[in-house]
């Protein structure tokens, strides 16, 4: 049984229907990628995954339970983080408060110590933990909203993104702290339009397009397919 | 000398009501985004259950350390019953509306204030007022050149400790931060596990526990309450809030003290200027010059920032 499971799913805003019915599993310790450009549904689709959108048809469920219909704060409760588009940092909040917000459903003792974890992944945020949120780097901003998302101790991650606007230095970090998560066990699902970076870490991939899945295969047959490679590779 | 030390405190008195009410202007506008025009009136209700309590102890008779008991039991009954109908409003009026069209809450909110002001004067008081029996012991306290009476002391001190609790309620509780959370992103405090909808009744009690207990000061200071008595100082409170910067919580108290020193002190001021000789009457017309003078030269106040757009 997959750990996420998606089939049919329908979803927009208003008039837009921007996922028009689309079946997509990711599977225990998984790094699976959705890409497709700009507008086709792939944010979409993640945050129906995390409840901020309902969706109008179609079902979605987590560990073999759904999750269509709960509210957001639900499904986090169930084991799944996002790292929302934009990376949602709360401006007027210190680094350390962030963090702490990730954690706010948890109750354990062993908070603390995910924090140090944290920190010890991106010492950055150590030496900012002071600090307003507001006043981070973009690349600070990225590092502190995936921590922030681990310490939910998520089952499951998705990341809306992560490299956008992000110099190709700090890409290279990010993807690499994304397999490294998954190394520790947490499964992953990865919205990108860096499609080169995306089907080299992942073990999977779908391809979207307008609201459609049109392609999908591991990351290595994606990364040779034809189409693939003309449409989001850059290659002629 | 002495003139003018009343008159400061005066101000101060008033400035500690406005500031206990601007509180809950300000917070529910922080979560929602909503003027929660009602909020006058539910410093008016909590103002009416403090009025039962200390009419049930016994009135003006209420003596001794007595008074101290029935004066704390007038304000937890004050912040029950404001907690209570601002619940209430948040969930009949309001958030049935979350999703509408801005203007469609605000006037919802209008019409919750006009409703709950006529329901209690005209449904249950024939319009007449309730005087609040003057249970605190008269005396002044002379400091120097400075009278001050035992209730403005009370007033004043407790009005801080209130906000006292409240700066250490936000900075340091689980809910205080889920709130703080909601008002800067409703949509990614939900992706941290926040009960979006819990945090926003939270802010709504919290706002109405200060309206509550400023109704219970403003009865045993002003002593004639009426279902209308919301209107006035609940305009003035969001005259404050705004002054201080709408959605700032600091802001609220510093806009509260400065719009109850300019009406009493600022009025003082002008009548020093030959030929100018202005009633009390005018502190109304100084408080709402100043929030239009605030509107056109600096509509985000002394504390605010920039609306910023939401992610």
């Amino acid at each position: 049984m997959a750990l996420l499971s998606i089939s049919g799913l329908v979803a927009g805003y208003g008039g837009i229907t921007a996922v028009k019915g689309i079946d997509l599993a990711v599977e225990q310790g998984e790094i699976v990628t959705l890409i497709g450009s700009n507008g086709a549904g792939k944010s979409t689709t993640l945050r129906a995954i995390s409840g901020l959108v309902r969706p109008r048809r179609g079902a979605i469920s987590f560990s073999g339970q759904p999750i269509t219909s709960l509210l957001p704060h639900k499904i986090v409760a169930l084991g799944i983080s996002q790292v929302p588009e934009g990376r949602g940092i709360f401006h007027r909040l210190t680094v350390r408060e962030n963090l702490d917000m990730g954690a706010f459903q948890r109750r354990d003792r062993e908070v603390g110590a995910d924090m140090e974890r944290v920190f010890a992944l991106f010492p950055r945020l150590k030496e900012r933990a002071g600090q307003t949120g507001g006043t981070l780097s973009g690349g600070e901003q990225q590092m502190l909203a995936i921590g922030r998302a681990m310490m939910a101790r998520p089952k499951l991650l998705l990341l809306d993104e992560p490299s956008m606007g992000l110099s190709p230095i700090l890409v290279e970090t990010i993807f690499e702290t994304v397999t490294n998560i998954r190394a520790q066990g947490t499964t992953i699902l990865l919205v990108e339009q860096n499609a080169a970076m995306a089907l080299e870490v992942a073990d999977r991939g779908y391809v979207i397009e307008s609201g459609v899945i049109s392609l999908h295969g591991t990351g290595a047959e994606l990364a040779r397919d034809d189409s693939v490679r003309k449409a989001y590779l850059g290659e002629a | 000398m002495s003139f003018w030390l009343d008159q400061l405190v005066n101000g101060l008195t008033t400035g500690s009501i406005y500031a206990l009410i601007a509180l809950g202007y300000t917070m529910v506008y922080g979560v929602l985004q909503l003027i929660n025009f009602a909020h006058g009136e539910v410093f008016m209700l909590g103002s009416f259950a403090g009025f039962g309590v200390i009419v049930a102890a016994g009135g003006a008779d209420v003596s001794g350390p007595m008074v101290a008991l029935v004066i704390l039991l007038a304000l937890v009954a004050a912040g029950a019953a404001s907690a209570a109908s601002a619940t209430a409003i948040e969930r009949l009026a309001y958030r049935p509306l979350r999703n509408a069209p801005r203007l469609a809450p605000l006037i919802s909110a209008i019409g919750v204030s006009v409703f709950l002001s006529h329901l209690v004067d005209d449904g249950f008081l024939n319009g007449e007022g309730r005087y609040y029996p003057q249970v605190f012991p008269a005396d002044t306290i002379e400091i120097g050149a400075l009278t001050i009476s035992y209730l403005q002391v009370f007033l004043m001190a407790s009005s801080v400790a209130m906000m006292l609790g409240l700066s250490y309620f936000i900075r340091s509780t689980r809910t205080g931060k889920s709130i703080r959370a909601v008002s800067e992103n409703r949509e990614n405090a939900s992706l941290m596990g926040i009960d979006v909808n819990r945090a926003i009744v939270a802010t709504f009690i919290i706002g109405a526990i200060m309206a509550g207990f400023a109704g219970v000061l403003y009865g045993l200071f002003y002593s004639t309450i009426r279902g209308s008595m919301g209107f006035l100082p609940g305009i003035k409170a969001f005259t404050a809030a705004v002054l201080g910067g709408i959605g700032s919580i600091p802001g609220a108290v510093v806009g509260g003290y400065c719009l109850g020193l300019t009406e009493t002190v600022g009025r003082e001021l002008l009548n020093e200027i030959p030929g100018v000789n202005l009633p009390n009457e005018w502190r109304d017309v100084i408080a709402f010059g100043l929030l239009v003078v605030i509107l056109i030269f600096r509509p985000t106040g002394i504390f605010g920032e920039r609306v910023s757009k939401r992610a």
